[in-house]
């Protein structure tokens, strides 16, 4: 067994429309110890723990945690569920599956942190999530899980659901924290960062669905135990999100420290009709595209940190030896020309020409001078954007640069007698 | 305070600023493009980008906090290779048909470019054409030339509180314009011109009405005569390469003589008569127990607002026309009477820092027989800079010569126009002479004067201590307007100029007016005033002589025909 079974326990098990189900598999025990404690100790166990967040960047989130804790006045949690990212769908079942874990991880990161608001931002197109969710805060409401004293405690806390309108920027934090407001999404600057400054101006805590989910699995096993699973790199469990070309496509539940190769053979069933990997790509659209020779890699946040991309949100998107790259590349790079949001210059005038110079490869009409703009522009998106779109965009480019150069230079060479093509 | 390297000069500055204004300080220039001083720092052209230690990627200085023991550097292979691959991307999207733009040489686009050393783009040009705007008398928007830098935007949000402009769409077709993509000219705008005075680039612009002008100077059926107003005086120095806040006086207006006017004329004169009608205009709401406060009318970008936003502020707005129609009406009645001339071919130019009042002389209600205009065309200072370029006059090379009479003689009081509590000033001045009958011991209103605002001060007038306010920029303005409204307005007198600093920091002076340069032309304004023979508006020797001979007094029938005007409610 390579899978360690802790977020997903309850899948399939309860029914996740009904909160006695959820209270009978130990259901908001967690929260009810956690009443009992205070923020110091709560912070504390979660410091322990070691956990980073899980919605791609990675940052430790009991540093967060504590900065937001020591803000003042309103302050609202953010739980992002706006899963754009292609390749994604573990937030949907967190969300669908077992939704009051989502609300147990919120409430605990809000008694911890004296927050008395929050909101749910879920992807538009998530309606049933929307549907499961938002029943689930009914529930809780009606058996004070939510709203004045809850439990009996001088501890209130309301939450909300605001639902996405399909842009992919939405999902970076400070576009959401702005469609939260009801303005276009487009990121602000930096600092000052959401937890001093988000929502309304207000200091507001944001955090990924998988993230606040762990919150209850950490406070009841206790911060070290959790920081014994996983590698030296990151510790707990990850959920991974497989698709592509592999005979057994879905979610998976995992520790830190196995590998790629593990994921996709044991628990994908390797490769659809026996056919070889050609490229696997990490994280979503915008992870890196990897050769079958770097599948024995570690899922864990630092090693995979070629050009800052790590494992991402937790996609692995398997392609078999039948795709052509610069098709994939193309595919990623509409889709980023469609979702910038066009704030920043680099970021919005530089897509649409990134996506000029790959169509020139797909069409075998591509240069050696096609390829140093590509790679100089590549890298110039990757170094100068403002949010994290721009950062992560060309990282398929870049890594493909790197590990797939040989096509590179071969589709130039071909260029030269297939040009019009 | 915080040590740091900046391409390892050791700099110590305080911890509340930028990497920016760090180098600043130091004498480092770090290239910008949509930075500007007094707004809102949208870091979004990533011009300014710098490499820190230890950071990842590249951080752009107009919008990072200095931090101790940061070492930074300014000008890498690296960040040159960005800065110039970002510059070459703007470039592609953009309609650089520099030669044809009229910010052509003052492009900040432009210079960029040419610091950076962009000889080729390695880009194809992906510009999709726009339909220009120009369906207004006074601004033009032409989308491609924009580079959306988004300074318009928040010079419209957050100084003028308009909110006439917003970036709509997303990626790629992410477009600066109007709700809904309409015309400036369908939409809640004052044409106060501030996006145009921000503009880096020819996106937004005046409408350029040098051409007619010049045709009318060489048409020998027009007597072609020009007034220049208070504040252009102070800033067209910076238009034709001068220092900051020259005062130009003689040597304007030989300049613009040169041009072919047949008279040049000040519209100071008709600042003084402003003050004389609308000082006994407060007289009289304050005696008769009129609507107070009375709020000033010489601003057209502050009764755009009133006529669109506040119908009901307008029985308080003072009737007098503004001091530009006043000088039109002068000139094509008691002028053309005197001179025995056809008022039709008088034709009437005013050289004005703004861009309002390019529409303003297109107003129904500001015309002398219901079809000829008290005033002919508007040109701005950037207008005239631009006559004067055309036809190579240089200020070193020409003599000083006076204002022609009679509409030439002007106070102290009439050049304070130009400054945001000037024309308060100017008519406290008056105003307390003529109802206190005796002289002012100081004339000098200082608390009304400077960048602050609103500012306020307190006079007694006869029996009464009278209260008086003054704001400058529209969002200053909204808060006296509600008050007023809400009716717990505690002034007599309130002075509403729609640009920051008022006239001097108008929509149609030279570019780079910041809040720095806006000080500098304020206190050459003051300057002005203090040099002055005469300091108040009812002293002025021509003044006296235009009542007497035509006028009769002020607020007299003739001169409520001549110089007062009705506001209506505007529907957009």
């Amino acid at each position: 067994m390579i899978e360690q079974i802790e977020l997903t326990k309850r899948f399939n098990k309860i029914d996740p429309q009904s909160i006695n189900d959820f209270l009978e598999f130990d259901g908001y025990k967690v929260f009810k110890k956690v009443l009992t404690m205070n923020s110091n100790e709560i912070i504390n166990e979660i410091a322990l723990s070691k956990i980073t967040g899980r919605g791609g960047a990675g940052f430790p989130v009991s540093i967060k945690m504590s900065s937001f804790a020591n803000e003042t006045g309103v302050k609202y949690i953010v739980c992002n569920a706006d899963e754009g990212e292609p390749g994604n769908f573990k937030d949907r079942y967190l969300m669908e599956k077992d939704p009051h874990q989502v609300i147990e991880g919120i409430l605990i990161s809000a008694y911890s942190t004296g927050a008395s608001k929050g909101f749910i931002y879920i992807r538009g197109e998530y309606s049933k999530s929307i549907d499961i969710i938002r029943h689930s805060i009914k529930e809780a409401y009606k058996n004070n899980y939510l709203g004045d004293n809850i439990l009996g405690s001088n501890f209130s806390f309301e939450l909300e659901i605001r639902r996405g309108a399909g842009a992919y920027i939405c999902g970076e934090e400070f576009a959401l924290i702005e469609s939260i407001e009801g303005k276009p999404g487009r990121t602000r600057v930096k600092p000052p960062f959401p937890t001093q400054q988000g929502v309304f101006n207000k200091p507001t805590l944001i955090n990924n669905v998988e993230t606040f989910c762990n919150l209850p699995f950490i406070l009841r096993i206790g911060g070290n135990e959790y920081s014994k699973i996983g590698s030296e790199y990151a510790t707990g469990t990850k959920l991974i999100s497989l698709t592509g070309n592999v005979n057994n496509k879905g979610l998976y539940e995992v520790p830190y420290g196995r590998t790629i190769r593990e994921v996709i053979e044991i628990l994908g069933g390797g490769v659809k009709d026996n056919k070889e990997i050609g490229m696997v790509q990490l994280g979503g659209a915008c992870g890196a595209i990897i050769p079958e020779s770097l599948l024995d890699m570690d899922i864990d946040n630092e090693k995979f940190a070629i050009f800052d991309s790590k494992m991402g949100a937790g996609a692995i998107i398997v392609m078999d030896e039948s795709f052509d790259l610069f098709d994939i590349l193309l595919k990623n790079m509409e889709f980023f020309q469609h979702e910038t949001c066009g704030k920043c210059m680099p970021c919005r005038e530089g897509h649409i020409q990134v996506l000029n110079l790959i169509k020139k490869f797909v069409r075998y009409s591509a240069t050696k001078d096609d390829y140093l703009s590509l790679e100089s522009l590549a890298n110039v998106i990757h170094e100068t954007t403002l949010c994290g779109l721009g950062q992560t965009s060309m990282t398929s480019i870049l890594s493909t640069i790197k590990f797939f150069q040989e096509e590179y230079q071969q589709r130039i060479r071909e260029s030269l007698f297939k040009e019009g093509y | 305070m915080v040590n740091l390297k900046i391409n390892n000069i050791n700099v110590t500055v305080t911890d509340d600023i930028t990497i920016l204004e760090a180098a600043q300080q130091y004498n480092i220039n770090i290239p910008t493009l949509c930075y500007y001083p007094d707004l809102h720092i949208n870091s979004d052209c990533r011009i300014c980008v710098v490499e820190i230690e230890g950071y990842k990627g590249l951080k752009t200085a107009c919008s990072t906090p200095v931090r101790e023991g940061m070492n930074i550097l300014t000008n890498t292979p690296k960040i040159l290779n960005s800065r110039k691959t970002i510059t070459e991307l703007i470039l592609s999207n953009h309609d650089a048909s520099c030669t044809s733009c009229i910010r052509n040489m003052s492009c900040e686009l432009q210079s960029l470019a040419k610091n950076l050393g962009i000889n080729i783009n390695r880009f194809e040009n992906v510009l999709e054409k726009k339909e220009i705007d120009d369906h207004n008398p006074s601004l033009v928007r032409n989308a491609n030339r924009c580079i959306k830098c988004g300074r318009c935007i928040d010079v419209c949000k957050d100084v003028q509180a308009m909110h006439v402009l917003e970036s709509m769409g997303r990626g790629h077709e992410m477009e600066i314009k109007p709700a809904f993509g309409r015309y400036l000219s369908d939409e809640f705008c004052t044409f106060c011109g501030q996006c145009a005075n921000v503009c880096p680039v020819g996106a937004i612009i005046e409408k350029d009405n040098t051409d007619i002008v010049w045709e009318k100077l060489y048409d020998s059926n027009y007597h072609v005569m020009v007034q220049v107003a208070p504040a252009v005086r102070v800033s067209i120095g910076e238009e034709i390469g001068l220092e900051t806040g020259l005062i130009s006086n003689g040597k304007l207006v030989s300049a613009i003589k040169r041009l072919g006017f047949n008279n040049v004329y000040d519209t100071d004169f008709s600042a003084d008569l402003t003050i004389m009608e609308e000082g006994t205009e407060l007289i009289n709401r304050i005696k008769t127990g009129g609507v107070l406060p009375l709020l000033t009318s010489c601003c057209p970008g502050w009764i755009n607002l009133a006529e669109q936003e506040y119908p009901e502020i307008l029985p308080h707005i003072s009737s007098c026309k503004s001091p530009q129609q006043m000088f039109g009406t002068l000139a094509k009645t008691y002028f053309a009477e005197k001179e025995n001339m056809d008022p039709k071919k008088i034709y009437v130019v005013s050289i004005m820092p703004c861009t309002a009042k390019k529409y303003e002389a297109t107003r129904r209600e500001l015309r002398i027989d219901n079809k000829t205009p008290d005033v002919d065309i508007v040109l701005t200072t950037r207008e005239l800079g631009k006559m004067f370029r055309q036809m190579g006059i240089d200020f070193n090379q020409i003599d000083e010569v006076e204002f022609d009479n009679p509409f030439g003689i002007s106070t102290g009081a009439a050049a304070l126009f130009g400054a945001t509590g000037g024309v308060t000033e100017a008519a406290l001045r008056t105003v307390y002479e003529i109802l206190n009958e005796k002289p002012l011991e100081d004339i000098n209103f200082t608390s009304v004067r400077g960048m602050k605002g609103i500012k306020e001060t307190e006079i007694k007038l006869g029996d009464l201590n009278v209260k008086v306010a003054v704001s400058h920029s529209l969002s200053n303005a909204r808060i006296l307007i509600e008050e007023v409204i809400a009716g717990t307005s505690p002034y007599s007198f309130i002075e509403i100029m729609a640009c920051p600093g008022g006239c001097i920091g108008g929509g149609g002076q030279p570019y780079g007016t910041t809040n720095e340069v806006r000080l500098e032309r304020i206190a050459s304004t003051y300057l002005v005033d203090g040099n002055m023979v005469y300091r108040k508006s009812h002293e002025n020797p021509s003044i006296k002589k235009l009542y007497k001979d035509y006028l009769i007094e002020p607020n007299s029938s003739m001169a409520h025909h001549l110089l007062h005007t009705k506001y209506s409610p505007k529907n957009i």
